[in-house]
């Protein structure tokens, strides 16, 4: 079972359907652990922990009508925060639309999290210094931005690296086609992170797409692809670092963009609007819970040494004020103004929007907010 | 007499599929969690159990491959009934609705026809996140070839659906979901159709027609009602199809009071109530008594869902634009 990769050979070096693994679902060290001291270690695991946490609040939030349509990432916080850690400081993110995990490891504000998903358009304005691209909900959409993106960082012999989020239904879509395909011929610093979460809302993996794996689908584009399990952060960092150093390096003798295939499990529904003991056994999300990446990597910290039951219960008391903070303050956020709705269309209002807004804004003043509000 | 059921919009969406697969062998459904969840909306509920996996088509998560596969099978004879889970992610197939859906009639000269139905949720206020709430049927009615079919009650919703579902063309069949479960109507359990093209009153005023559809048609009636306390009486007509448009039924009402106005959720600029304007100029211009009103969204990106509410004509802002017609 346990196969040594040293250090000189390349972790790409491996058969598709041969995960690259570091920690065990019982958190025993199975592979080369990634070379982190004890702080960063803890990191990933407190990130980890603040993800399912705010998760579980936001659900919560949703069913309470303090919030709308939420889409959750419980089991999927190795992959995103194992991934999100191993970025340089001035590389980005291009996320789908479940990466809360991850945009939190990138400086991404919780609060900002919750405004977007409860229909502020505040919640749509990333801070400066925040590398993250828009959410993307469109599937696959974003996979093309990401190599542009990268491309510009090549061309202008910068050094960033793009990160780019997609799920396994994303890899039916035309958009992760010719956005990875053109990784491949610009050959671009791109790294393309699958959350292989085995369920597209309520189609399994094996109906979207007969390849065995989807790692495989980077021999097409000629570029490496390889398979970690997505749900030991360990692994994910150890790979997602090797493909953002060898995109980052413009002498690599391999291709600079990488397909991951983070095979994973979504706890939970694809959103709050759906279902899933309509489509799935729970048997099945029982034998994956089991893999659950947060017990899994305290379990290795505590053999370490790194973490008792005192510095976990610190982390929890911090990940349980910094979230309930968080939800304080984008509830306490003043409603988002109507004037938002035409601020940022153009860099200048074209005369006719300017009517409209002008229009609607003596309506307003002459009818008053319950105008608009229907119910 | 024959039986009927107490159906809401989507059920009655449900009641015209199931009942056209019943009636044609060659009807079948493909699309995104169609089978074994039934939709995402339960627009498909129980059709895998009753039909199977080879006519309720779970297919991977691809637009333009659900529109061009249909493309393909309706080339050779079959019916599909493609669903897009929100209209807001048609645009990966909008290349094989204009350049193949649209005209594979007309290219091939009448060999091929195209007897499919696309079938989307469209529009605005149920609170949905980015990309669920717009309204851009313009799009299509812009495109020559096709149909542009849009029910605001469940009698429609399941009439309508089962002519487009027999019409020998290409129909894209767009649903509000904002009134998918706002209310019941009695639904014949046999099969029947509501024709393509016909607009219909829904309610009668001689001081000003006002043109609606979809979920707009509520507001709108509302409007008139509360209108109609103050004297002001409105012809409500809902116009159903807006491509093909029913011309005759916009000049009639129109030349009945020489006022208008239009009432769309989609943006303004380039919006259906822009056609039926120049419809009107076109054909009724000396009976004109004023500017027809347009009552529509605004020109620009669909709001995140705190801000819908402002976005979407209100029965208020459409009783304001009727009495601008009206005092004119």
């Amino acid at each position: 079972m346990y196969e040594e990769v040293g250090p000189t050979v390349s972790v790409f070096d491996r058969a598709y359907d041969d995960p690259v693994r570091v920690l065990d679902e019982d958190g025993e060290v199975v592979g080369d652990v990634p070379d982190l001291d004890d702080e960063e270690l803890v990191g990933i695991y407190r990130h980890m922990r603040l993800a399912r946490h705010f998760d579980g609040r936001a659900v919560s939030l949703q069913r309470q009508g303090r919030m709308g349509t939420y889409p959750p990432l419980s089991g999927q916080e190795g992959a995103q925060i194992g991934s999100a850690t191993a970025l340089a400081e001035d590389d980005w993110i291009v996320p789908s639309y479940r990466e809360h995990g991850a945009a939190l490891v990138r400086g991404l504000p919780l609060k900002q999290t919750l405004l977007y998903w409860m229909g502020h358009e505040a919640g749509n304005a990333t801070p400066e210094g925040v590398n993250v691209f828009p959410v993307a909900v469109p599937i696959a959409s974003q996979v093309p931005h990401a190599t542009g993106a990268s491309w510009a960082s090549k061309l202008r012999g910068t050094d960033e690296v793009f990160l780019c989020y997609f799920g396994d239904g994303a890899t039916s879509e035309g958009d992760f086609h010719e956005g990875v395909n053109f990784a491949g011929v610009f050959d671009t610093p791109t790294v393309f992170f699958c959350n292989n979460n085995q369920w597209a809302i309520s189609v399994p993996r094996e109906r979207q797409t007969r390849s065995a794996t989807l790692a495989q689908k980077a021999e097409a584009y000629g570029i490496d692809g390889v398979q970690v399990d997505g749900m030991d952060p360990l692994a994910v960092y150890r790979v997602t670092e090797a493909a953002v150093e060898k995109a980052r390096d413009p002498e690599t003798d391999r291709p600079r963009p990488t397909l991951i295939e983070a095979v994973q499990y979504r706890f939970g529904a694809h959103t709050t609007a759906d279902d899933p003991t309509v489509y799935r056994d729970e048997d099945e999300v029982d034998r994956w819970k089991a893999k659950d990446p947060i017990p899994r990597l305290e379990r290795y910290l505590r053999s370490e040494g790194v973490l008792d039951d005192e510095r976990v219960a610190e982390i929890e008391t911090l990940v349980e004020t910094r979230v309930a903070e968080a939800i304080e303050a984008a509830e306490s956020e003043a409603r988002p103004k109507p004037e938002e709705m035409f601020e940022h269309a153009y860099a200048e209002l074209p005369p006719e929007l300017e009517r409209q807004y002008e229009e609607f804004a003596a309506f307003r003043e002459a009818h008053g907010d319950e105008a608009f509000l229907e119910e | 007499m024959s039986e009927t059921q107490n159906l809401t919009v989507v059920q009655a969406v449900r009641d015209g599929l199931y009942t056209e697969m019943r009636e044609d062998d060659e009807v079948l459904v493909l699309g995104q969690d169609v089978g074994k969840n039934g939709g995402v909306f339960r627009a498909t509920e129980g059709l895998f159990d009753e039909f199977g996996g080879d006519r309720v088509v779970d297919t991977p998560l691809a637009e333009s491959g659900i529109v061009g596969a249909a493309v393909g099978m309706a080339a050779m004879g079959l019916r599909p009934v493609p669903e897009i889970q929100f209209s807001g992610f048609m645009y990966p197939g909008f290349d094989q609705i204009v350049s193949h859906m649209a005209r594979f009639r007309a290219r091939s000269r009448g060999r091929f026809t195209l007897p499919m139905t696309l079938r989307a949720p469209y529009g605005g206020g149920i609170r949905a996140p980015e990309h669920h709430s717009e309204s851009k049927e313009a799009f299509y009615a812009h495109e020559a070839g096709l149909k542009v079919v849009i029910p605001s009650t469940p009698y429609d919703a399941k009439g309508l659906l089962a002519a487009s579902i027999r019409d020998p063309d290409p129909v894209i069949f767009l649903e509000p979901k904002l009134i998918y479960r706002a209310f019941r109507d009695e639904v014949p359990e046999e099969p029947y159709t509501v024709p393509i093209g016909e607009a219909v009153t829904r309610r009668e005023g001689g001081d000003v027609a006002v043109f609606t559809y979809g979920a707009m048609t509520r507001p709108t009636l509302e409007a008139a009602k509360s209108l109609a306390e103050e004297g002001i009486e409105c012809e409500v007509v809902d116009l159903r199809t807006v491509s093909p448009l029913d011309r005759e039924a916009i000049v009639e009402a129109f030349e009945a009071t020489g006022r208008a106005v239009v009432v769309h959720e989609a943006p303004k600029t380039g919006g259906l109530a822009a056609e039926i304007t120049a419809i009107v100029q076109e054909e009724a211009l000396l009976y004109q008594e004023a500017p027809v009103k347009r009552v529509t969204g605004f020109d620009v990106p669909y709001p995140l869902y705190a801000l819908e509410d402002y976005y979407l004509p209100s029965a208020a802002r459409i009783e304001e634009g009727i009495k601008e017609a009206v005092e004119f």
